[in-house]
């Protein structure tokens, strides 16, 4: 039998040892990104198209796309997922059976391979509605990936928020609606907005939901046509839009132009950097909102 | 006094607005049920179609091992075996999850109880951020680093499950990491301070209270990781190889459900053969993640006794 107290040193050696590797492998992670592909950052890579078989192409389109896309979705998503989480917390009973089933179908959502919801975006929207690869039919395909988190998101910020404000909303004599939108939501707005951009960074490097749904092609863009219905315009909802997330995947797979390798180790660095920016927006956007809406330093 | 009675027997403006609100919230919440009902009557009917359209039989789709849904066999039946790609799935999902476990595990420990100062301020911020990279980019770093690596070392080309599981275990280390931190966290205080009281060395303390009284939450996470793991389609058919073949060792060329799926669907002709028998791998994918989401509840409810 181990003594105890030098099991104790042992054991806790093992674990120093274990979380040394893990930031490690994790700083590793990072740094390699950051590493191989900043230097392959320019203004010319950033906004150029990208191209298929020659070298020098860049993500200016799919890095346009990535971020249109993420717009429209939360668009589509935002005002769902405020409802059903304000109907789950603030009328749902807790006992009803019913909104237990509903829960678990949210988790089930939730917990869905996004390949899957990508397929079946594809089935509904490209093919049955006839929508084609287009922004609107990956837009939506997003929207059902992201909804859940969301929900559950809204969910959890309005209960953080205390009965006694809905109380003494009551005692005011205002309605719950009423109380829910001129006193609940106004205090949970910190927080709801902390999980809308938590969770567009998780938007916006999604892939695997929409390889099929809005499409592995970026056709050129008229960046000075703003008329939404025109074939070239940037802002055309029925277009084409291959994201930044697609487009790493797609020249690893299948891509055949010499600095594929250059052009994805760029790309990775971008998307990282916009998980960066999403993760400290965030953290920043809610103190600056909890400051100026409940007056404390 | 006929405009009294009205006053007092109408609805108030206050209530039509608060049934307003009502329904308005209750028509979101519906529309998100509809959604998952949806995806599972179109997966599904697509999914079934394979076997009761194309008349493939169940059990031969299950065991079968070759996977090549354009050729016929002598007897006429068209050659749709997926066990090498259930396989390959349960097999990457496994081995990252055992590597992730203990890893996991021990971070969450040192974040919780060993140095918290050092969690909070390096470990927590730098797990959430890991928690948020794109598959993609995980698939790509193992592209340029796993893959070599690993034809280096087992020769070959580098491709393989042992490939994809470095790959998933990396992606869902942090994963099952935070989760596991939040568990630990949720252990009451005083456990610790009577553990201590009673003469446990802090190792003592961890293995036989904190651990013992966490599993039911440590369960979950790593349940919870191991559905991500097999779900995840990019990252993994980046770095697997995608051979439909019945994996022989672990370094040799593979497939799992989703890079088949993620590579084929794209090829096929709707309402086709092939493209039902992709579907029905679709829906083997759907109802393990329901599997998945059966097994956590379960371990949720035990714990909560």
């Amino acid at each position: 039998m181990l003594n105890p107290r030098r099991a104790d040193k042992i054991a806790t050696g093992i674990l120093y040892l274990i979380a040394g590797f893990v930031i490690l492998v994790l700083v590793a992670l990072l740094g390699y990104i950051l590493f191989q592909g900043l230097p392959h950052l320019s203004w010319h890579f950033l906004t150029s198209p990208a191209k298929s078989f020659v070298a020098g192409g860049g993500i200016g389109i799919q890095l346009f796309n990535s971020i249109y896309l993420l717009l429209i979705t939360m668009l589509i998503s935002f005002p769902i997922a405020l409802g059903a989480g304000i109907y789950l917390n603030e009328y749902a009973s807790k006992k009803s059976r019913v909104i237990g089933l509903i829960r678990t179908a949210i988790e089930i959502l939730s917990s869905l391979p996004s390949v899957v919801v990508g397929l079946f975006g594809f089935l509904l929207f490209v093919v049955q509605f006839k929508l084609g690869f287009s922004l609107l039919s990956g837009a939506i395909a997003l929207t059902f990936f992201n909804l859940p988190l969301l929900t559950r998101s809204v969910e959890e910020s309005l209960r953080t928020i205390p009965d006694l404000q809905r109380e003494a909303g009551s005692a005011l004599g205002l309605s719950r609606w009423e109380t829910v939108g001129h006193i609940i939501l106004p205090a949970a707005l910190p927080s709801i907005v902390t999980g809308v951009v938590l969770s567009a960074g998780r938007v916006f490097g999604e892939a695997a939901a929409l390889i099929y749904t809005a499409g592995q092609s970026a056709p050129a863009l008229n960046f000075a046509d703003w008329n939404p219905f025109d074939v070239s315009s940037p802002l055309n909802l029925m277009r084409p839009a291959e994201t930044l997330a697609v487009h790493i995947w797609k020249i690893n797979s299948e891509g055949i132009m010499p600095d594929a390798a250059d052009v994805s180790a760029g790309a990775s660095a971008v998307l990282i950097i916009a998980v960066l920016i999403f993760n400290f927006a965030a953290r920043y956007i809610s103190k600056v909102l909890f400051r100026h809406l409940t007056s404390s330093k | 006094m006929d405009e009294i009675r009205e006053a007092l027997t109408k609805t108030s403006a206050a209530t039509k607005k608060d049934r307003f609100g009502r329904i308005l919230s209750m028509s979101a919440l519906a529309l998100i049920i509809f959604v998952v009902i949806s995806i599972f009557w179109f997966v599904a009917s697509k999914g079934l179609a394979t076997f009761f359209t194309n008349k493939v039989n169940f059990w031969d789709f299950l065991t079968g091992s070759k996977w090549a849904p354009g050729q016929l066999d002598k007897a006429g039946h068209p050659y749709v075996g997926a066990a090498p790609m259930i396989v390959g799935s349960f097999l990457v999902t496994l081995i990252s999850a055992l590597i992730a476990t203990p890893f996991a595990i021990g971070t969450a420990v040192f974040m919780t109880e060993i140095s918290p100062k050092r969690g909070a301020k390096i470990l927590q911020p730098v797990t959430e951020l890991l928690v948020g990279i794109p598959s993609v980019v995980y698939g790509f770093i193992g592209l340029t680093v796993v893959v070599p690596v690993m034809r280096q070392l087992f020769g070959g080309s580098g491709f393989g499950i042992l490939a994809g599981s470095f790959v998933l275990f990396v992606m869902i280390l942090p994963t099952v990491t935070s989760m596991t931190v939040d568990t630990l966290r949720a252990v009451p205080k005083h456990y610790r301070e009577s553990a201590l009281a009673l003469g446990a060395t802090r190792w003592q303390m961890i293995y036989k209270v904190i651990l013992r009284s966490a599993t039911p939450g440590i369960l979950t996470a790593i349940v919870f990781g191991m559905a991500r793991a097999f779900g995840e389609a990019l990252a993994v058919q980046m770095v697997v190889g995608n051979a439909a073949l019945m994996p022989h060792n672990l370094t040799s060329p593979a497939a799992t459900l989703t890079s088949v799926l993620t590579q084929g669907i794209g090829n096929t002709v709707m309402g086709s053969l092939e493209n039902n028998a992709l579907w029905s791998l679709a829906l083997i994918l759907l109802l393990m993640s329901l599997v998945f989401n059966l097994v956590i509840r379960a371990i949720g409810k035990k714990g909560a006794m």
